[in-house]
C-alpha cells in the first residue's frame, strides 16, 4: 500500500472539515460548563441545528437558515437552563431529555414535511471555508472573553465558587443564563454547517455523536477555547484517517472512532497534566442554602 | 458619637424554626462590638440579614438615621458594609488580585486592565499594612494570608462597616493576634468593625462592646471593661457555667499505657515522633500540649494504629481503647448515618447488637435512645442523620460511643474544638468523671486552658518530642506558653 495515498493534502482538507462542528461545540461547552452548568444537550441542540437551518434554507435561504437554527439552538438551550438553574433538576437528566428530544423531534418534523424517513431535499448552504474562518475568530474572541475581560473573570469565579461570587453583588444567574445560551447558539451553528455546509441536505440523526466528541475535546482541551482547538483539530483528523482507512484493513476504523473518547478517560485519569473542572459544576446554585 | 447603625425588631424563621426573634443591635461609628452567643443562637443569620443574603420576615434597619433596604449584598457593598465570612469567599484557581477586584473590575474598553488591579491592590496593602503577593494564587496560600485578601477585598469596595464571622477559628494564636491588631488599625483610620466569636477570651480581649445572643434574641448589651468572662458566659449559655471545673485527685495507680523511644514519620516523611517516652497510668489525665503541628497528631494516630511506628514500643494492658479523633468529620462520624447507627459504629459485631448476619435494631435502638437521653444529644431523635446536628451535639455522639464500652484507656485529641460553652462544660465533665472511675486517659489539646483545667500533668510537645513535664498546678500559663515554643529554661 502506497502510503501517500492515504497522507495527502485532501486528508488535511478533510480533517479541518470535520474538525469545525467539534471546535464550535466545544467552545459553546466551555462558555457553559466555566460558569458552573455541565451541557450534554450539545449533542440534541447540534441535531436541531441541522434540522431548522436545512429548513430555512429549503424555505428562504441559507443566512435565515443559520438565523432560524441559532434561534431554536438558544431556545432549547433556555430550556435547559431554565430546568438546571431555576428548578435545579440534575442537569444531565435534562440533558438527556433534550437529547432524545431532538431526535424525535427532527425524524417526526422530516416525515411530516418531507415524507421522508432517511433525508431531506437538496438545500442550498455556504461554503466550508467560510464556516472554518469564523470559527476561528470564535474561538479567540471566547478566548479573549474568558480571560482578559472582566466578564469572562467573572464566568470563571461564578463556575469556580458561586457563593463567593454572590457575597461580592455578582449576579450568578444572570451569567449562567448568558453562558448556557451562548454554548446553544454554537451547538445549534456548529449543527447547521453539518446540513448547510458539510453537507447540502439534513439525514437522520446527522450529528452522530459530535455533540459528545466536542464535549471531549473541550475536556481534553481543559475547558480552555485555545486547547480544545487543538483538541478538536486532532479529533477531526482521527475521524478523516478513520474514513481513510476504511475497508484497508490497517488500523481498524472502530479504534480510530474510539480515539477521542479514549484520550478524554486519560486526560481526567490525569495522566496528562492536571484538568481542573470548575469547581461547582453541575451543582444548581442556592442561595438560602444552609451555613 | 452617632450612631450610625441600628437593627430594630429583625424576626427571620428558616421553614418553621426561628433563628431570629425581634432582635435589635445598635453600632457605634469606630467601635469594635463582639456578637457572641453559642451555636445556632443566631448571630450568622442575624449578619447575613445585614449584608443582604438573607431577607428578613419583619423589622428594619437604619444607616446614619435613614431607614434602607438592603435587599442583597451588592446593595449593601454600595452602603459601605462588607462581609468576611466564617467560611472563606475566595476563588482558589484566581489570584489575590483578581479575587480583590472580581465583582468591581477596572477595565479598559471591554479589557481588563490588569495592571491597574495590580497597582490598586499593592496600594491598598501599603496602605493599610496588610502585607500579600498580588499575584500569588489563593490555592497556595496560608489560612491567615487569605484572611488578608479578604479584608482588602472589602477595603477595596470602601467597606465602612467591616462584618467577621468566627474571624479566628481557622487562625493560628499568632495570626489571632495579628488579626487583632488589625482590627485596632481599621479602627483608627474610621471604620467600623462587628465580629461573631463564641472564644470568651477573644471578647475580652479585642472588643469594645458585646452583644450576647441566645436562642435567637439579644440576652444582653455589655461594655467589656464593665463585665468579665463568667457574666458573659451565663448570658450564652442562660444558666450559671462553671468554666474552671473542679479536679479531684483520685488515686493513680497501675500503669495503663506505656510509650518508649517512639519514632514516627508524618504524611511528608519527615519525623513527626523523635524518641517518645511516657506512661500513663490508672486515675490520672495526662495532658499533651504544644503549638499544632509538633507531632500531637501523628502521636494520637500511632495510639491508635493509624499510623506506622519507625521504631519503638507501644505497651497496652488493659482492654477496649476509646478514641476520641481530633477531625470528628473525617474520622469520628459517618455523617449520612443515623444517630443510632453512629453510635455502635465499630462495635456493630457485639453480640446485643447482631446475630449472624442480621442487625438487631431493638437493641440497637434502646441503646441509642439511653445515650442520646444521658448524653443530651440534640435533636434527640436516633433517626436523625449526624450531619443536621451542631458540631457540639456531633461530638456528644462520639463521646457517647466511646465512653459506652467500658474503655480502660482513653486517647483523646481535640475534644471540645468547634463546640461552643454549654458543650463544653459537658464534655470537660464526663472526661474528670471518667478519670474518677479509674481510667486513664491521654488528653491532646491545642486548647490550653482545656489542658491546665483537666490535666493531672502536663507533657509539652516541642518538634517531635516531649521538652518537659510540668503540674498545671504549680506552673502559669505564659510559662507554658514559652516551653510550647521551644523555651525551657523560662
Amino acid at each position: 500500500m502506497n502510503l501517500s495515498e492515504i497522507f495527502n493534502f485532501s486528508l488535511i482538507y478533510s480533517a479541518l472539515r470535520l474538525s469545525i462542528p467539534l471546535i464550535l461545540a466545544s467552545l459553546g461547552g466551555i462558555f457553559s460548563e466555566l460558569s458552573g452548568v455541565v451541557n450534554i444537550a450539545l449533542e440534541g441542540i447540534m441535531l436541531l441545528g441541522a434540522f431548522f437551518g436545512m429548513l430555512g434554507s429549503y424555505y428562504f435561504n441559507p443566512l435565515a437558515g443559520i438565523i432560524l437554527a441559532v434561534i431554536i439552538g438558544s431556545l432549547t438551550a433556555l430550556m435547559h437552563a431554565l430546568l438546571s438553574i431555576k428548578y435545579r433538576t440534575d442537569q444531565i437528566v435534562s440533558g438527556i431529555a433534550i437529547n432524545i428530544f431532538a431526535v424525535g423531534l427532527t425524524n417526526f418534523l422530516l416525515f411530516l414535511l418531507f415524507k421522508q424517513s432517511g433525508h431531506s431535499p437538496e438545500v442550498k448552504g455556504f461554503s466550508w471555508i467560510i464556516y472554518a474562518v469564523l470559527a476561528f475568530i470564535l474561538v479567540i474572541l471566547g478566548h479573549f472573553i474568558l480571560f482578559y475581560t472582566p466578564l469572562g473573570l467573572r464566568i470563571r469565579a461564578v463556575g469556580e465558587h458561586p457563593r463567593a461570587c454572590d457575597t461580592l453583588g455578582i449576579n450568578i444567574y444572570k451569567i449562567r443564563y448568558l453562558c448556557v445560551i451562548i454554548s446553544g447558539i454554537l451547538a445549534a451553528f456548529s449543527g447547521a454547517y453539518l446540513s448547510l455546509g458539510h453537507l447540502s441536505s439534513f439525514t437522520r440523526e446527522m450529528s452522530a455523536g459530535r455533540g459528545f466528541i466536542a464535549i471531549a475535546a473541550m475536556i481534553f482541551g481543559k475547558w480552555k477555547p485555545i486547547g480544545a482547538l487543538y483538541a478538536s483539530l486532532f479529533f477531526g483528523f482521527a475521524d478523516a484517517l478513520q474514513l481513510r482507512l476504511m475497508g484497508k484493513g490497517m488500523i481498524p476504523p472502530e479504534f480510530l472512532n474510539s480515539l477521542p473518547y479514549i484520550f478524554t478517560m486519560i486526560v481526567l485519569a490525569g495522566v496528562i497534566g492536571k484538568a481542573h473542572p470548575p469547581a461547582s459544576i453541575g451543582i444548581p446554585y442556592n442561595p438560602e442554602e444552609g451555613e | 458619637m452617632s450612631v450610625p447603625l441600628k437593627m430594630q425588631n429583625i424576626t427571620k424563621c428558616f421553614s418553621g424554626i426561628i433563628a431570629n426573634y425581634q432582635v435589635n443591635l445598635e453600632i457605634e461609628k469606630g467601635e469594635i462590638h463582639a456578637i457572641v452567643g453559642e451555636n445556632g443562637a443566631g448571630k450568622t443569620t442575624l449578619m447575613n440579614i445585614l449584608y443582604g443574603l438573607y431577607r428578613p420576615d419583619s423589622g428594619e434597619i437604619f444607616l446614619d438615621n435613614k431607614k434602607v433596604n438592603i435587599k442583597n449584598p451588592r446593595i449593601a457593598i454600595a452602603l459601605g458594609i462588607g462581609m468576611v465570612h466564617q467560611h472563606f469567599m475566595l476563588i482558589p484557581p484566581l489570584t489575590c488580585a483578581e479575587n480583590i477586584i472580581l465583582g468591581k473590575e477596572p477595565a479598559k474598553n471591554f479589557k481588563l486592565d490588569y495592571k491597574k488591579a495590580l497597582k490598586i491592590v499593592e496600594e491598598l496593602s501599603l496602605k493599610y499594612g496588610l502585607k500579600i503577593e498580588p499575584k500569588t494564587k489563593i490555592e497556595d496560600l496560608s489560612v491567615g494570608m487569605e484572611q488578608r485578601v479578604e479584608i482588602l477585598k472589602l477595603i477595596y469596595r470602601g467597606a465602612e462597616i467591616l462584618i467577621f464571622d468566627e474571624p479566628t477559628a481557622v487562625l493560628t494564636p499568632q495570626e489571632t493576634e495579628e488579626l487583632f491588631l488589625i482590627f485596632k488599625e481599621l479602627t483608627k483610620q474610621g471604620r467600623t468593625i462587628i465580629f461573631i466569636t463564641h472564644k470568651l477570651n477573644e471578647v475580652m480581649t479585642a472588643s469594645d462592646r458585646i452583644t450576647v445572643m441566645r436562642r435567637g434574641k439579644v440576652a444582653a448589651l455589655l461594655k467589656t471593661k464593665d463585665t468579665n468572662k463568667e457574666e458573659i458566659a451565663k448570658m450564652m449559655v442562660g444558666r450559671e457555667v462553671i468554666l474552671n471545673l473542679e479536679k479531684k485527685t483520685t488515686p493513680i495507680t497501675d500503669i495503663v499505657l506505656e510509650v518508649k523511644n517512639l519514632k514516627a514519620l508524618n504524611d511528608r516523611h519527615l519525623p513527626a515522633l523523635n524518641d517518645v517516652s511516657f506512661s500513663v497510668r490508672k486515675g490520672e489525665i495526662v495532658g499533651i500540649a504544644g503549638i499544632a503541628g509538633n507531632g500531637q497528631s501523628e502521636l494520637a494516630e500511632v495510639l491508635t494504629n493509624l499510623r506506622k511506628i519507625q521504631s519503638g514500643e507501644i505497651l497496652i494492658k488493659g482492654k477496649n481503647l476509646a478514641h476520641i479523633p481530633e477531625d470528628r468529620l473525617k474520622r469520628g462520624l459517618i455523617l449520612n448515618y443515623t444517630l443510632a447507627e453512629n453510635l455502635i459504629l465499630g462495635y456493630h459485631r457485639q453480640k446485643q447488637f447482631s446475630s449472624v448476619c442480621k442487625l438487631n435494631f431493638k437493641n440497637i435502638n434502646d441503646f441509642a435512645e439511653n445515650l442520646i437521653k444521658d448524653f443530651d444529644i440534640r435533636p434527640q431523635n436516633k433517626d436523625f442523620k449526624a450531619n443536621w446536628l451542631s458540631g457540639g451535639n456531633q461530638q456528644k455522639i462520639i463521646i457517647a460511643r466511646e465512653f459506652s464500652f467500658e474503655p480502660d484507656l482513653l486517647i483523646v485529641a481535640q475534644p471540645t474544638r468547634g463546640v461552643d460553652i454549654g458543650a463544653i462544660e459537658f464534655i470537660h465533665r464526663k472526661l474528670l468523671e471518667k478519670k474518677e472511675q479509674g481510667k486513664a486517659i491521654l488528653l491532646i489539646s491545642l486548647e490550653l486552658d482545656e489542658i491546665m483545667t483537666l490535666a493531672d500533668r502536663i507533657l509539652v510537645f516541642y518538634e517531635g518530642k516531649i521538652i518537659g513535664e510540668v503540674n498545671p498546678r504549680e506552673i502559669e500559663e505564659h510559662k507554658l506558653g514559652l516551653m510550647m515554643a521551644g523555651v525551657v529554661n523560662a
